[in-house]
């Protein structure tokens, strides 16, 4: 019999774990409420696997160091929230536009500025996606349970080396804080994606050349004998910064496609009671946990509705939301904000089905009941 | 016909370079080359990290391992470089703008850790690819586009905020004395831990039209003859010293190394595995 691994343990530190089983051997980060018990936890664990943990004096710092580390070939996180998370554009733009595998957890909290730090909120959906300037593409995933953080985290590091983009993990400070337990799962039993490295002779590595049949080109390690130039500039299959406009367009919307052409890879979501819903609400994270129950209760009251969750935020799950809004006659969006993931499933699913949104930002969470009386009243 | 020097370690595919004629950052360019050269480096072991400006453009000509990374950010992209590949060479090559004002902090912070990585300041008194504002290191009443009726800021001595922070290595030259400028630069490559260099340079397109300083062989004269040694700078009186800067070796000292620390911690835990 194989033995099991059963542990309790709080959302942060299930991150932390698993990012360690995904590879993880660079952090840096800048402590802050409430994410800041990933640092800790990093900075216990990552010498005893032989990685390597720094606080560094500023979230800028943090992820350009974690970039840094990452092409020199070292698996790599930081851990931030709302106002950290806004410090992080700057780097994120440049692991976009280098191709610079990297895992940000943003623990959200409310907003703007130093806006509620210990209490939740949902605000971040849109600055995930379009927080760093310019044109580009993101992946962004949301877990709702201490389980559910442990395999997104690893699957964040996956799509981080697969795709060789920055993945954000957006995580809600109850999530974080929770305790649940866990199956851990033994070696072997997780996959483990790792960046393709080049076997060329290093005079012929072309850093930006994309192989056919792949999906971005292989990436070089520095020290590795592979001689090769990074740049936030835009830049030709050599790594060397150009002004030709072709070369540019050609590069972003790789960047962009290599995500949005990958989708049915990328994107995961999760239903519940929804076969038959004639009513589908839309949540993700904590939010989501209070929907579900939400669900039951209306069905006890003979309302079929039932539960559409995203756990990938980006690239949208446009595909399953269209099929979504053709089947039920209402779409109810629940979030920790005023209606930012709504506008996005408005935006694909207002054509087919009425969409609704139920939205707060006083810091507190939404509970199951109020979610089951603004279903009765739409 | 390219030198030597210019065919082992320069990208030739990638020149000519974007600098104006006259500017000094070549001069810095090729001293930090010739100094590695000088000590046979291996150059798959050497990682060059820049920052953004005219200066910072030198990484992309030069065949190392390289990143141009964000304005001011160079010494953190290279302190994750440093962790993750400890036996990597890092130096940082930056200007003044980017070292000192929006890279300030992390210019402190890395001083303060001292960790092995060389950093070059290219010193020319202005943010040459912006068109010639005025720096942290503007001499106060210079001018500056910025600055139309003179700079009313202090300037740093950046050799001096660098050996509060901690650097262990702290040396000034310029582009006149380029002899001394590349022995710096072997020094602080061999030094075990933080090393600050600043090359003063020129940038005759904006600094030096804004300030009237001639021509850049004029510039290049100015920084002859106005600076001295420090041997002979500590035995002037306040009155001589006016007007004239420090070259030479200004700070040295010795401190535990930070990966060389963080990897204590490591092996202290996989002894006995
Ligand atoms: C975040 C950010 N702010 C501003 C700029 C614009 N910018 C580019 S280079 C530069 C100044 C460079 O001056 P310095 O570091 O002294 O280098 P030099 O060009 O003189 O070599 C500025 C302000 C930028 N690229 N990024
Ligand atoms: S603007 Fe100044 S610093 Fe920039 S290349 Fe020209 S002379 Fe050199």
């Amino acid at each position: 019999m194989i033995e099991r691994n059963v542990k309790l343990m709080q959302g942060n530190e299930a991150c932390v774990e698993a990012a360690i089983t995904a590879g993880m051997k660079f952090y840096a980060g800048y402590p802050i409420t409430p994410s800041t018990e990933i640092a800790e936890i990093s900075a216990e664990r990552l010498p005893k696997v032989g990685g390597k943990f720094i606080q560094m004096e500023d979230e800028i710092a943090s992820i350009s160091a974690v970039i840094g580390a990452s092409i020199a070939g070292a698996k790599s996180m930081t851990a931030t929230s709302g106002p950290g998370f806004s410090l992080k554009q700057e780097g994120i733009g440049y692991a976009v536009i280098t191709e610079t595998p990297c895992v940000i957890v943003n623990v959200q909290r409310g907003g703007p500025s130093t806006g509620m730090p210990t209490a939740p909120g949902q605000g971040d959906i849109m600055q995930a996606r379009w927080g760093t300037h310019g044109d580009h593409s993101i992946i962004a995933l949301y877990p709702w349970s201490v389980k559910e953080i442990y395999y997104t985290t690893i699957k964040a590091f996956n799509l981080a080396e697969k795709y060789r983009t920055p993945v954000i993990l957006l995580l809600d400070e109850v999530i974080g804080h929770m305790r649940e337990s866990i199956e851990l799962p033994n070696e072997g039993e997780v996959e483990i994606y790792n960046r393709k490295k080049p076997t060329c002779l290093t005079e012929e590595y072309k850093p930006y050349k994309v192989k056919e049949g792949d999906i971005v080109p292989e990436m070089a390690g520095f020290g590795e004998g592979y001689r090769f130039h990074v740049t936030g500039l835009v830049h030709g299959e050599t790594g060397f910064p150009t002004n030709n406009g072709k070369i540019a367009e050609e590069l972003i919307r790789r960047l962009i496609g290599k995500i949005e052409d990958n989708k049915d890879d990328i994107v995961e979501t999760d239903e519940y009671l929804l076969d038959d819903a004639d009513i589908a609400i839309v949540a993700f994270g904590s939010t989501a946990r209070a929907a579900k129950s939400a669900v039951d209760t209306l069905r006890e009251e003979g309302i079929k509705a039932g539960l559409f969750r995203p756990i990938t935020i980006w690239p949208l799950a446009d595909k399953p939301l269209v099929e979504l809004a053709k089947k039920v006659s209402r779409i109810v969006v629940v979030e920790m904000n005023l209606g930012q993931y709504y506008l996005e499933v408005d935006r694909v699913a207002g054509k087919y089905t009425k969409v609704d949104r139920f939205g707060r930002v006083n810091g507190d969470l939404i509970t199951p009941q109020e979610i089951v009386d603004f279903v009765k009243e739409v | 016909m390219p030198s030597q020097l210019v065919k082992e370690y320069f990208r030739t595919e990638n020149l000519p370079h974007i600098w104006c004629p006259g500017c000094g950052n070549g001069i810095v360019t090729r001293a930090i080359v010739k100094a590695i050269d000088n000590l046979g480096l291996n150059k798959d072991e050497i990682c060059v990290v820049s920052g953004i400006g005219c200066s910072s453009r030198a990484s992309g000509y030069l065949d190392f391992n390289t990143v141009h990374t964000t304005h001011g950010r160079a010494l953190a992209f290279a302190t994750g470089i440093k962790l993750a590949k400890p036996n990597l060479n890092v130096i940082v090559i930056t200007g003044d703008g980017d070292a000192s004002a929006i890279g300030g902090n992390h210019l402190i912070h890395a001083a303060r850790r001292n960790i092995d990585i060389t950093t070059i300041v290219f010193n020319n008194n202005t943010y040459g690819m912006t068109g010639g504002q005025y720096s942290p290191t503007t001499p106060t009443g210079d001018k500056g586009t910025t600055a139309p009726f003179g700079n009313i800021d202090t300037n740093f001595d950046l050799c001096e905020l660098a050996k509060a922070a901690g650097a262990t290595y702290v040396s000034r030259s310029t582009i006149f004395t380029t002899n001394m400028l590349i022995k710096q630069v072997e020094n602080g490559i061999k030094n075990k831990g933080f090393s600050f260099i600043e090359a003063l340079t020129t940038c005759p397109t904006y600094y030096g039209r804004k300030n009237r300083k001639g021509e850049a062989v004029d510039m290049m004269v100015y920084l002859k003859e106005n600076a001295i040694n420090i041997a002979a700078y500590d035995k002037l009186s306040e009155e001589q010293r006016e007007g004239k800067f420090v070259v030479g070796e200004i700070y040295k000292s010795n401190r535990p190394e930070y990966t060389e620390e963080y990897q204590r911690i490591i092996d202290s835990f996989s002894k006995g595995v």
